[in-house]
């Protein structure tokens, strides 16, 4: 939508929505965003980890954020999404309840969270934006990646 | 210079292939170094290499490739004589031209360093031996504990090199005696090495020896049967040495024979000496045949080579091949069509697959070929007399597993040469013959491939294991107590985990094998160590033959499909739900007289809708080793070809799963992982 006010300092970020809350991430690492799938579960994998899918050849785990953010489930329906997300070699599939829109945010904007406070379990949380009156939440997925291979090397 | 780019690939694999050949024949060499057939064939390689340089125009490699040349032309004509230091310089220009390919394989150039140090040795060899330099005696006298490594045969003959000959010929033109003097001792002796002394120090204030079959170590080290052979320089006569050495204490023989030029000047075109008349032919057959070899492995044979990524962009095509040949079967289950062309599409692409298979797969050669040189390398380092025996070179194996395997098994060789080995000391005082042994095997074993180390060190003290890992805090004492041995040797494979008290520079630093363990984990292998104390230890690395497609029996668990290797299956049968009983708190069928437990899958699995109660339950019988479990499942859905894929690394090492494919109907089936579920 906002093509035309594309400055040095604006990122482009794929906003979602979980419930009510709306979430963003930042465009570079999203690959593709596919409709729901068929998912297969994986054992022994912690509560959040949904399984894994087929995508065109490629086997890619998927991770419910709703789980992981401790909100109640919610079946799939014609508006679920699966964003794919791609980090250097980690390839990651993560499930919302729906995609919203594509937007441009301005560095100026976004309000960084650990002026607001220390807590450690917001270190996924990369800003807060306010846009068109709304608060977008700026998620790092890459964190979850890290924090489950370090989670299994930890148990190894 | 552009039109050159084009050749620097097949350059820098046609140098690494000459320079492969000559580490091989290098060590050779240095095992037996009056042996022409592997000085002519390190003449040829450098040869080669001289004028592969030149042609591409890399002046510093073809500069030291000329001076290697010309020394070991001199060598070739016996002007100067192979001795150790020699053939070190000789592996440093090895290690020279190996860093000149790298450089060439990575910039396309052959680089700035000179290797001047390299190239002055080489000169220095080439002044000192053109002139009259070194005096002939103290250059064999080099040479000698080098001579006649080959086990003692019944009457200990000694072999004589064309060195050694014209040796004996000056001896006879300055008026000397030659004789071969060979003594035998009481069978009741108990200090054998003390007498040979004895009979040594008359004989080196008498004579000059030059030979001494076993060698002077060994027999230091009493590593003789009561006698040894040794041929001497002297001006004494017969007698005196008769009686000289008659006089020490329980010598039962003495045989002082005279040599005579002319006898040695017969034979000089077979560079040996025999002093019987049988010999000739013996000799003269073992020389054919190490002439022989190397001109065989010479023979090239046809091949055509091909980047590696165009193999594995063909194994992807087969891959997707057979995942859209099962789903063609899948759908075509219920049409009315002709089964005859799909089974034979089946055979077609199974076919395809194992060609493709064969041609990935390379000889396990092309990784043991450098460890000689390694293992060479470290025992000079650590000072420990280290034999390495291969066995089992051709095995062959996938070529990414191939180019894996390299590093875990030169840590393992470290760690047994480094940890495993004793000290010449430590192995003299526990009874051991100072050389201490390494054996490196492959072979196949079904669908795997096993690569073994095993040393015949010390052993791992594993009571040590267990205060360290109380001492590092990873175990109380008591869970330390409970473990059993093989347990406690598991923790030797966690991160940061030695158990050496020093650090060496070769190992110790506590990576290590925790590194082994994951990365012949990715491989889809294990390694299982077994170890007795004081007498060795042997890690075994099991790996499957193929990586990307196999066979397996698909089966359900509930709603949930799921791959077991078929090569880890033994049978299936079916019980009746009366027939698994417990013993002692492990729930068991018996099976043939055989006790297996069971392990209930869906529980272990957490599938959500397994049917349970069923009138007759499906068992699937897997081996893990030798030892048998019994997987019960729901049901089987068929025996299919398979394709291996991971899960990816956010989930790379999730437990009892070892990566998953992709069925006909286009849903994911995750492949077991046998070796975690079995019990």
């Amino acid at each position: 939508m906002a093509n035309n006010d594309v400055e040095k300092n604006n990122r482009q970020f794929v906003v979602f929505k979980l419930g009510d809350q709306e979430f963003g991430v930042d465009i570079h690492n999203v690959s593709i965003v596919e409709k729901y799938m068929n998912i297969t579960r994986v054992p022994s994998t912690p509560i959040y980890i949904k399984g894994v899918i087929n995508l065109r050849g490629e086997i890619i785990p998927i991770m419910s954020l709703r789980a992981k953010f401790g909100l109640p489930e919610k079946e799939a329906d014609d508006d679920t999404r699966i964003i794919i997300f791609k980090f250097n070699d980690v390839v990651m599939g993560v499930i919302v309840d729906v995609v919203s829109e594509v937007a441009y945010f301005d560095d100026e904007n976004i309000e960084s969270v650990t002026s607001i406070t220390n807590d450690r379990s917001l270190d996924y949380i990369t800003g807060i934006v306010k846009h068109e009156g709304r608060l977008i939440t700026l998620l790092n997925i890459e964190k979850f990646a890290l924090e489950l291979m370090s989670k299994d090397t930890a148990e190894r | 210079m552009m039109d050159m780019n084009q050749y620097l690939d097949i350059f820098v694999e046609e140098a690494k292939e000459h320079l492969q050949q000559l580490n091989t024949s290098l060590l050779q060499l240095e095992k037996n170094n009056k042996d022409k057939a592997i000085l002519n064939e390190i003449f040829r390689v450098a040869h080669t290499l001289k004028g592969m340089a030149g042609t591409m125009g890399f002046f510093k490699m073809q500069t030291l490739t000329h001076h290697m040349e010309d020394v070991l032309d001199m060598l070739r004509n016996e002007r100067i004589v192979v001795n150790p230091d020699m053939v070190d310089i000789l592996f440093e220009c090895l290690d020279a031209l190996e860093t000149y390919v790298n450089t060439v394989s990575l910039s396309g150039n052959e680089g700035d360093k000179e290797f001047k140090n390299v190239v002055d040795a080489l000169s220095e060899i080439l002044e000192g031996g053109t002139g009259n330099g070194k005096p002939a005696v103290s250059q064999t006298k080099e040479q000698n504990p080098k001579e006649n490594d080959g086990t003692p045969s019944e009457k200990l003959r000694v072999d004589l090199n064309q060195y050694d000959i014209n040796v004996i010929n000056k001896a006879f033109e300055a008026g000397m005696n030659v004789f071969e003097i060979h003594v035998e001792l009481d069978k009741g002796c108990l200090l054998k090495a003390a007498r040979a002394f004895i009979v040594f120090q008359i004989l080196e204030k008498n004579s000059e020896v030059i030979k001494s079959v076993p060698k002077v170590e060994d027999i230091e080290d009493e590593r003789f049967d009561f006698e040894f052979t040794v041929v001497a320089i002297t001006n004494k006569d017969r007698e005196f040495f008769e009686k000289e050495i008659n006089s020490v204490a329980e010598i039962y023989k003495v045989e002082v024979t005279p040599v005579f030029p002319q006898h040695l000047e017969a034979e000089t075109t077979e560079e040996k000496v025999p002093d019987e008349a049988e010999m000739p032919a013996k000799t003269a057959n073992v020389q054919e045949e190490s002439a022989q070899t190397p001109k065989k492995a010479q023979k090239p044979k046809k091949t055509v080579r091909v980047d590696i990524e165009r193999l594995d962009t063909l194994m992807n095509l087969v891959s997707e091949l057979i995942i859209i040949k099962n789903s063609l079967e899948a759908n075509l289950d219920n049409a009315d069509f002709d089964t005859d062309s799909i089974e034979y599409l089946e055979r077609i692409t199974t076919s395809i697959h194992d060609a493709v298979m064969k041609v990935r797969m390379v000889p396990i050669e092309q990784v043991f070929d450098r460890f000689p040189r390694m293992i060479r390398d470290i025992a000079r380092e650590l000072d420990k007399d280290i034999e390495l025996h291969m066995f089992g070179k051709e095995t062959e194996l996938d070529r990414t597993v191939i180019d894996e395997i390299g590093d875990p098994l030169i840590h393992i060789l470290r760690n047994s040469a480094d940890h495993g080995l004793e000290s010449r000391s430590e192995r003299a005082k526990t009874g051991k013959p100072p050389v201490g042994n390494i054996y490196l095997r492959a072979y196949q074993d079904g669908n795997n491939v096993v690569i073994e180390v095993e040393d015949d060190g010390r052993g791992i003290d594993i009571a040590k294991v267990r205060r360290k890992i109380v001492e590092r805090g990873l175990e109380t004492p008591d869970i330390v107590a409970s473990l059993s041995d093989k347990e406690v040797i598991e923790y030797l494979f966690k991160p940061s985990f030695s158990t050496a008290d020093e650090v060496t520079d070769l190992s110790g630093r506590g990576v290590g094998l925790d590194v082994v363990k994951t990365k012949i984990e990715a491989l889809g292998g294990v390694v299982e160590v077994e170890t007795a104390w004081g007498k060795g230890t042997k890690f075994s690395i099991r790996i499957p033959l193929t990586l990307a497609i196999i066979q397996a029996l698909l089966v359900k668990i509930g709603s949930e499909k799921y791959a077991i290797p078929l090569s880890s299956i033994s049978e299936i049968v079916n019980v009746k739900p009366e027939e698994i009983r417990m013993v002692r708190n492990q729930e068991v069928i018996l099976l043939r007289n055989m006790v297996i437990p069971v392990v209930r899958l869906n529980e272990i699995l957490e599938v959500p809708d397994s049917i349970e109660n069923q009138k007759a339950i499906t068992c699937v019988i897997v081996k893990k080793g030798d030892k048998l479990s019994s997987f019960l499942v729901d049901s089987l859905v068929g025996q299919q070809e398979i394709v291996i894929k991971s899960l990816g690394k956010v989930l790379s090492n999730i437990k009892y799963i070892a990566g998953a494919t992709i069925l006909g109907d286009g849903n994911v089936a995750l492949i077991l992982d046998v070796n975690s579920l079995a019990l």
